[in-house]
């Protein structure tokens, strides 16, 4: 019978590698480093649940793949998750159940990729026993916390929550700070920008707030509107190759079957 | 930005038979915080000095007046900050003895030490420090507030707010944010702890023992250290693995 820590053959990654890696570092070969995510992934505990935030900015080393991605992932009707990457690989294989999800990843990052991505989670929910709040780093390990902020704009957060942070927070309060924090990551931090996401999570309700500040904004959009007429690039010299007469068509196999 | 844990990167240039140019920052201290207000500037920092992980000196005053118009105040390897203290005394005194009733403003500090700092690391023989130079001196337009800092390779700058080694992570987004032209000294000093506390949160090599230090017309003032109130009560510290079952 398969153990519950059996990996599935297409599931995790592959060390098949590994020896051949350390055989060519020992010969000089420099190793791509490790990237902390651009990022910045905020969660705090208020007086009737919890509040997620998260900037939309997906980078591909110096370049700004995607300017609004969604960073805030949907668990469970009462659990939502930040994270970036691997996030949605265990949205896709694993779908919500009612198990304790932090001990959930906990396995997948420690036995699956044992550390090898950056999967660093804000996991926010409300249940029958109250709001929780947990991070996952990437080895594995959990933390439960009152506020917690990951990701590269995660310093420029924290000091936002370190120096305002209290509890009984209203939800207005609690969706300021938020916001505050992920503007903090986005303005100081190269990793992240564009827009603040935020979802409140209480007991019974879930609110999903996409995009709920843009601070960001494009500044300058020409009146006259862009469009690009024929004849607006100047043809300085046309030649057109027949590619048809070139192609012979032959019966037969060319080759052997 | 300094290294101020002990593995810097190491630069090893063998210059001749016995010379050695290796070098890592041995006892640091952390950041520096300053930020120009109404009156002056104002400038904080703990008074710690780390030997790698431990915290091996805790009285160590990081923040000192030059001349009769500046502070500076330094991060990174404690000894290369009195060799330049040194520098700054040869400085001052020489400047003193033209006795022609002028004397070295901020800018002035600035610019040398820029000239100093660049040219070791030029030398590949780097002074391990982030320097933060503070002052008011009359100048053309009535008396003109200089804040500036400068690092370990030469990179200078002025700003209204410094902080230097992780102050630079925790502490400007908080001074970006609210720090204003023309605060009261209160304000300033409000401000300064809001960071020093982030900071002796989230620092590890930080200590909970402060100076502020102000400059003024009237001159420098660094006054006695002191402690901030820290607060633990959070209900989630309580009990952390109430709700996560397997967690720790």
């Amino acid at each position: 019978m398969a153990g519950a820590m059996d990996l599935p053959p297409k599931g995790g990654f592959s060390y098949d590698y590994c020896r051949r890696n350390a055989m060519l570092a020992d010969k000089g070969l420099k190793m791509p480093g490790f990237l902390k995510t651009g990022t910045t992934i905020v969660g705090l505990v208020f007086q009737d649940g919890v509040v997620l935030g998260a900037d939309t900015r997906a980078t591909e080393g110096p370049i700004v793949a995607d300017k609004n991605c969604e960073k805030i992932h949907f668990m469970a009707p009462n659990i939502y998750c930040c994270g970036a990457g691997t996030a949605a690989d265990t949205e896709a294989i694993w779908s919500a159940r009612s198990f304790n999800f932090t001990v959930m990843q906990l396995v997948v990052n420690h036995e699956f990729y044992q550390g090898h991505v950056s999967a660093a989670l804000v996991l926010g929910g409300v249940d029958v026993t109250g709001p929780h709040l947990h991070t996952v780093y990437p080895h594995g390990s959990t933390d439960t916390l009152p506020f917690a902020t990951m990701g590269s704009g995660s310093l420029a957060a924290m000091s936002v929550f370190e120096s305002q942070y209290k509890e009984g927070l209203t939800r207005e309060e609690g969706i300021q700070l938020v916001a505050d924090a992920i503007r903090a990551g986005i303005f100081n931090d190269l990793g992240s920008g564009s827009n603040v996401d935020v979802c409140v999570i209480t007991k019974g309700k879930t609110e999903y707030l996409r995009n709920h500040q843009l601070p960001n904004p494009r500044t300058y959009v020409s009146s006259k509107g862009y469009s690009f007429t024929k004849g607006q690039t100047e043809v300085l010299y046309t030649k057109i190759t027949q590619l048809k007469p070139k192609v012979e068509v032959t019966e037969g196999d060319a080759m052997e079957e | 930005m300094d290294g101020s844990h002990a593995s810097g990167s190491k630069v090893a240039a063998a210059d001749g038979p016995g010379t050695q140019r290796t070098q890592y920052p041995y006892v640091t201290g952390t950041s520096i915080i300053a930020l120009k207000y109404k009156d002056g500037v104002i400038m904080a920092s703990d008074t710690g000095a780390s030997y790698g992980s431990t915290l091996r000196y805790k009285s160590v005053e990081r923040i000192k007046a030059v001349g009769k118009h500046s502070l500076i105040g330094a991060s990174g390897e404690y000894s290369d900050f009195q060799e330049i203290l040194r520098y700054l005394d040869e400085l001052t005194l020489s400047d003193h003895m033209w006795d022609d009733g002028n004397s070295l403003g901020p800018k002035e500090i600035h610019s040398y030490l820029t000239r100093v700092m660049y040219n070791r690391r030029n030398k590949f023989d780097p002074l391990w420090n982030s320097l933060v130079l503070g002052g008011v001196k009359k100048g053309p337009k009535g008396e003109e507030k200089y804040l500036g800092m400068v690092n370990m390779i030469g990179t200078h700058f002025e700003e209204n707010h410094i902080a230097t080694g992780f102050g630079n992570h925790l502490a400007i987004p908080i001074l970006r944010a609210e720090w204003r032209e023309d605060m009261t000294f209160e304000e300033a000093v409000k401000l300064v702890e809001k960071c020093l506390l982030v900071l002796l949160y989230r620092d590890r090599s930080s200590i909970n023992k402060f100076q502020i230090a102000k400059i003024t017309t009237e001159g420098a003032t660094i006054y006695p250290p002191y402690s901030l109130k820290t607060y633990w009560g959070f209900s989630a510290f309580e009990n952390p693995s109430q709700g996560a079952v397997g967690s720790w």
